[in-house]
């Protein structure tokens, strides 16, 4: 909670924000990272091993080679998600799960599955970018920001 | 065999960076992704991310960071061939793969399965 909210609370509140955070259960910081560490290693050598495969037996090379790895890993994480493997995987790595972009089909593809008993259009078309959206909406005003103030430094004959 | 050890260092310690977002800082783990994309999409405009990517391939390549990075050097691509409108028309160039995939399996995926639990 932050300062500016805190001011506005009278001193009972406050002292129950108190209250709440001393028990509020620890977080095992170092576990978490650990196994957000090796899970998500152990997702990225599966995606090396298709990047390995794209390279030897198509004409991929180095940097086209990663695009097909990411739809490998898309249609892997879907089926795990499917069947309901995936979120007992989560389950355990935490962000070792999220961060990869197994992570992002896995919220799509269990939006897309929940809803669809609201409808195939309303349901599932409507709600399937409900959590993923917001990586596609801040990436891409990001990236059309970062874009836009690349070229101008440049078009000033900037050091970039 | 060392791309492999590679991509497990360098993936895992980005997955790692995520998980500190969630737990020191307390970000929900929507804002963490949206954070690393940024973070990815900055880093592509500095030309920082593509030297990561031929050091460690897919432990560059695989997080979600490096989605900011594709939409920014789709941009930048399209921009040195068609000018500055070059940079709306060429944002999604790389990243149509995983875009176009997610929303296409992700859909034959609620065809296919019932909601659990």
């Amino acid at each position: 909670m932050s300062d500016k909210k805190k001011k506005k609370l009278s001193p009972v509140q406050q002292e129950y924000q108190q209250f709440a955070k001393d028990r509020e259960p620890k977080r095992p910081i170092l576990k978490n990272c650990l196994r957000a560490f090796i899970a998500g290693g152990i997702i990225c050598t599966i995606g090396q091993f298709f990047h390995w495969f794209y390279m030897t037996f198509f004409n991929f090379t180095e940097v086209t080679a990663a695009n097909p790895t990411v739809a490998s890993l898309i249609i892997l994480s879907m089926l795990l998600t499917g069947f309901g493997v995936y979120d007992h995987i989560a389950q355990w790595a935490g962000g070792g799960t999220i961060v990869p972009v197994t992570g992002f089909a896995n919220t799509i593809t269990s939006a897309a599955i929940e809803h669809r008993s609201e409808g195939y259009v309303l349901g599932v078309g409507g709600n399937m970018f409900k959590i993923a959206g917001p990586v596609i909406v801040f990436g891409v005003f990001a990236a059309f920001i970062v874009a836009i103030a690349r070229l101008a430094v440049e078009a000033l004959g900037g050091m970039l | 065999m060392e791309k492999f050890i590679l991509a497990f260092l360098v993936g895992g310690a980005i997955c790692m960076l995520g998980q500190l977002l969630m737990d020191v800082f307390r970000l929900t783990p929507a804002h963490m992704t949206v954070s690393l994309v940024v973070a990815g999409a900055v880093l592509g405009g500095l030309g920082l991310y593509e030297p990561l990517i031929k050091f460690a391939g897919a432990g560059a390549s695989v997080p979600i960071s490096s989605f900011g990075n594709s939409l920014v050097s789709g941009a930048l691509a399209e921009a040195e061939r068609n000018g500055i409108v070059g940079v709306l028309t060429g944002i999604f160039e790389v990243t149509s793969a995983g875009i176009s995939s997610a929303i296409i399996f992700g859909f034959i995926a609620s065809l296919l399965f019932k909601p659990k639990g």
